[in-house]
């Protein structure tokens, strides 16, 4: 019994110093790979400390952009042209909704969502960032906002956003000048500073809004803010304020602007005026004209397709691009370049016969009068218009010379409008000729040249600051639309001073004033070719009508305006400028397809004129 | 002399009193603290929320109730009851698998009126309660049979927890019932063999886990694979840990638990909220903790009078250490993410009555010696 005891007392301690020596085992097992994770952490925490830390850094604050407001732009009275109006979009953001096909018909059933947004919406999807809403409707009016804003608690993840959009309180109104601004799309977005533009959405595309974008955009602003895993700001630790665009005041004056749009009643053309003392652009008209707004948040296939197939070209713009014959209108520019060289006398005469004939040439060169002006001199060839006169003359001057001349006005060059896209127009000459055609070239090209026909092509913009240049005795001006600079959060307007581009070299500035007494005949005398317009002038105005042929007249025919399908038919031009004595504004018109001059497009220029005289702000400086 | 002979009796009669009541002091005293780091760490992993606190506090108590009442069972009944409670557990086990609730994907409660609870928790004690109760029928080191069959004891509760899925529990059921075998002598031998096995088996292996076990082994290699799914975890708590450096960002101050970038932070990634908040420092005063109660564990163990005590006392304390080792090496990033939780601080209902209980037989083995044995 003892034995058997002792024994098992025995294997008891034996098992029990096994047991015990595999404990200690098992704790120095444990304390190995204690010290493995503590090493693990050591290294987290103590050398890769900065990195986790900078990591964590990263997770919780985020640096938001604030995007500026840009800058509002007013006309020369201080009428508002462009503005920022507040506007819901409607913004989805996936990451909250469960079921995205389910929300997107809900949402259809409440408002509007045409096939294109959708479109819109499944690519912004695919490239953005988590937990970042993407726009799915802009500009929902209130009933829509209250729509969605009632069914809220079915819609998670649906997210109306307030904010500002660009819109232009006038319309159409000098859609042309101010421009509009659009989305930035990819090429914009690889031209601009991403850093400044990293919270705007729009930028200028057109017109002002382009020119100027620098200025009206101002600069963006920053918030540093904490947010949780969800991106949703916690508090704002610290905020940049961005610095808003600068106001813009233009030279154009809305109201000139309007009457000159609605003077065009339903003919397609151009005008511009201009304050010749410095080159202020008081009215650009292109017509048609187009709703810049619907450009603002992308235009639908339909809009765009009707704007941009019309066969009026309602996006073209006819001041800047329209590149048209300046027809007769050049005749007082080529009449100076006479007198100043010498070739004419004022009172010398010629005899008109209705037609032209070169030496060696059995072409008639024919005048629009068939039966001729007969005895002709310098102001009657201006006044009534006669096209034999300027054959000869500009025969007697030479390709070289009136080449020389007129562009010396700033013909055939860029006008350097502080507006983008403007185009040169064209004024030929031997290397020209040679140049594009690698043909020498014929004398009949230079009187052809000499009535504004031919090669030569002027825009409207051109025209105008051209008629004030002559109106200024031969100063010239750069035309500008922007008036003066607003600094934001101040009320100092910063003026633009004019800036004079040199002067034609006409010295005598009695040739000046006697084209200007003649160009006043052509509106005031018995037989000018504007007399039309002179009917109850409060002032006189200076001016000169021209015909554009759209096609050529072969030598027989007989141009018969109402044979003519409208497309066919010439346009309509004049330029003049007033008060011719002591000039204010220079006009230049063009009327499509509108055929004389005198009687279409030199009505609609009276009509600026009289406004900008006798009615607006402007006319109590008028001195007749 | 006289001072110190009084001092020695008043010492004595206190001892003798916690004896009583089944108390071991330094182990009680350990795991009020841990308890007490745990609601602190909690109050602010949680985001303030009183009413979680509130409940884990409940918990906690009721846990302590249950280490008590585990405390007042001599090791005999519970050597006695070790094949009782093995079944039942079986049992219930296959019951979760037949009719079990469905909470997050897995099948792992068994709904039984008024709560709901876990018999895979049950199993981490069933099980090596039950191979020390078998080994010790017999002389140690068990013989192969016997080594065999313990074995099939092991694998076939682990394998059905497995299939539940519940890759965490499975494991601890395996480290506590492989514990007691190795603590019962287990040979050098056999040891390598199963490593070996083990590591040639890992393809078949591999090919039985699911999906998303794969997945977060993979992730593991390489979190940065898959930053905003699964690796995501991952990521996360290293920037929280790490972010933590020496000091830690200060209670309530983590920026990574406080903004949600943390998943999980409640739970089984509660040690990411704790380092981000209290840094190295926080973090070698908890292990400190920890390292204690497991140290205090074992000597439990060593000083125990019988085999079963001395193995099933060992293997708890082991596993507790397991328990440790899994969460931080996962948390940490050391380890794919099985769901373990970092004992008594993580939230969590069953696994801290488990724990608890554990930690009552333990304090049983440790009071119920014979006096007779201290000289």
């Amino acid at each position: 019994m003892s034995r058997f005891s002792s024994l098992a007392i025995k294997d008891h301690i034996r098992e029990s110093e096994l047991i015990n020596k595999r404990i200690l085992i098992s704790a120095v097992g444990a304390a190995l790979l204690l010290i493995i994770l503590l090493t693990r952490l050591f290294q987290l925490q103590i050398i890769d400390e900065q990195h986790y830390s900078s990591l964590s850094e990263n997770n919780r604050v985020s640096l938001l952009p604030i995007a500026p407001t840009r800058g509002l732009i007013y006309d020369r009275q201080g009428r508002l042209l462009a503005q920022n109006l507040p506007s819901f979009t409607l913004e989805l953001v996936p990451e909250h909704i469960k079921d995205l096909k389910q929300t997107l018909a809900t949402l259809r059933e409440l408002i509007r969502i045409s096939d294109n947004e959708l479109v819109r919406f499944n690519k912004q999807l695919r490239r953005k960032r988590r937990f970042e809403g993407v726009p799915l409707r802009f500009r929902l009016n209130d009933a829509e906002v209250a729509r969605v804003a009632v069914n809220q608690h079915r819609l998670p993840g649906v997210e109306i956003h307030a904010q500002l959009s660009r819109h232009y309180p006038l319309g159409s109104l000098g859609s042309h000048a101010i421009g509009y601004v659009g989305r930035i799309d990819e090429k914009e977005l690889r031209q601009i500073d991403t850093s400044n533009y990293s919270a705007t959405t729009h930028i200028g595309k057109v017109g002002v809004e382009k020119s100027y974008e620098q200025l009206l955009h101002g600069e963006v602003g920053f918030q540093r803010v904490e947010t949780n895993a969800q991106g949703r700001i916690l508090h704002v630790l610290e905020r940049t304020l961005p610095v808003p665009g600068k106001n813009l005041y233009l030279n154009l004056d809305a109201r000139l602007q309007a009457i000159a749009e609605q003077g065009f009643i339903e003919d397609d053309g151009a005008l511009v005026a201009i304050d010749p003392n410095n080159g202020a652009v008081l009215a650009l008209v292109s017509i048609p004209t187009f709703d810049p707004n619907l450009f603002v948040n992308g235009i639908d296939h339909k809009s765009y397709n009707a704007l941009s197939q019309s066969t009026h070209r309602p996006l073209f713009n006819r001041a800047l691009r329209g590149q048209y014959p300046p027809g007769s209108t050049l005749k007082p520019f080529i009449g100076l370049a006479g007198v100043e060289l010498d070739e004419v006398s004022q009172h010398e005469s010629i005899n008109c016969p209705g037609w032209y004939m070169l030496k060696n040439d059995e072409r008639r060169y024919r005048d629009w009068k068939r039966e001729g002006h007969h005895a002709t001199d310098l102001r009657k060839a201006i006044v009534e218009s006669c096209d034999v006169y300027f054959y000869d003359l500009s025969l007697a001057l030479s390709i070289n010379r009136l080449h020389e001349y007129l562009t010396s006005f700033g013909l055939g060059s860029l006008t350097g409008i502080d507006i983008r896209g403007e185009l040169p127009g064209l004024m030929p000459s031997r290397a020209w000729k040679r140049r594009t055609y690698n043909q020498p070239w014929f004398p009949g090209e230079t009187l052809i040249t000499g009535i504004g026909q031919g090669f030569s092509l002027t825009t409207p913009l051109q025209l105008a600051s051209i008629t004030a240049t002559l109106s200024q005795l031969g100063q010239r001006y750069q035309p500008q639309i922007l008036h003066a600079i607003q600094e934001s959060g101040t009320e100092a307007l910063h003026i633009q001073t004019a800036v004079p581009t040199g002067n034609v070299p006409i010295a005598k500035i009695a040739h000046w004033h006697t084209m200007i007494d003649i160009m006043e005949d052509v509106v005031h005398s018995l037989h000018g070719t504007a007399r039309g317009i002179s009917h109850n002038l409060a002032y006189r105005i200076a001016g000169k009508t021209g015909t554009a042929q759209v096609f050529g007249i072969k030598e027989d025919e007989e141009y018969v305006a109402e044979d003519l399908v409208k497309k066919l038919r010439d346009h309509a031009l004049f330029i003049g400028f007033a008060p011719a004595q002591k000039p204010r504004i220079a006009v230049s018109v063009i009327v499509e397809n509108g055929g004389s001059g005198g009687a279409i497009a030199a009505p609609i220029a009276r009509k600026v004129m009289d406004y900008y005289l006798l009615q607006s702000e402007e006319s109590n400086h008028v001195t007749k | 002399m006289l001072q110190s002979e009084f001092a020695e009796t008043r010492i004595s009669s206190g001892r003798r009193i916690m004896q009583r009541l089944h108390i071991d002091l330094p182990l009680l005293f350990g795991l009020i603290i841990l308890a007490g780091i745990g609601m602190f760490v909690l109050y602010s992993a949680s985001g303030q929320d009183d009413a979680m606190i509130a409940r884990q506090l409940g918990r906690i108590v009721l846990a302590f109730v249950i280490l008590f009442a585990v405390a007042q069972l001599s090791p005999a009944t519970l050597s006695f009851w070790s094949p009782w409670i093995y079944g039942i557990g079986l049992l219930l086990l296959i019951a979760v698998l037949t009719l079990g609730d469905v909470g997050k994907g897995a099948q792992r409660w068994l709904d039984v009126g008024l709560f709901r609870f876990q018999p895979s928790e049950i199993m981490k004690l069933a099980v090596p309660m039950m191979i020390a109760r078998f080994l010790t029928d017999a002389h140690l080191p068990p013989n192969r049979k016997r080594l065999l069959f313990g074995t099939i004891l092991i694998i076939i509760p682990a394998l059905l927890v497995a299939k539940q899925p519940d890759l965490g529990t499975a494991l601890l059921i395996v480290c506590a019932g492989c514990f007691v075998l190795f603590l019962a002598g287990l040979s050098w031998r056999f040891i390598t063999l199963s490593i070996v096995t083990i590591t040639a088996s890992t393809p078949f292996v591999w090919n039985l886990l699911r999906e998303y076990q794969q997945q977060r082994i993979l992730t593991l290699l390489n979190p940065e694979n898959d930053p905003l799914g699964t690796g995501y975890h991952i990521i996360q708590s290293t920037i929280a840990i790490g972010s933590g450096g020496v000091y830690g960002k200060g209670w309530l101050n983590g920026t990574q638990s406080h903004l949600n970038f943390l998943p999980e932070r409640n739970t089984d990634f509660i040690f990411a909220v704790f380092s981000e908040e209290f840094g190295f420092f926080g973090i070698l005063l908890l292990l400190l903790i920890y390292i204690f109660i497991i140290s205090r564990g074992l000597i439990i163990a060593a000083q125990s009078q019988d085999t079963y005590s001395r193995l099933l006392a060992g293997s708890l304390s082991m596993t507790f250490f397991v328990y440790l080792f899994v969460n931080i090496g996962m948390v940490s990033g050391l380890l794919p993410v099985v769901g373990v939780p970092l004992p008594l601080v993580s939230y969590g209902g069953t696994s801290i009555v488990t724990l608890m209980a554990a930690f009552g037989i333990l304090m049983s083995i440790q009071t119920h010696r014979k006096l007779l044995a201290r000289y």
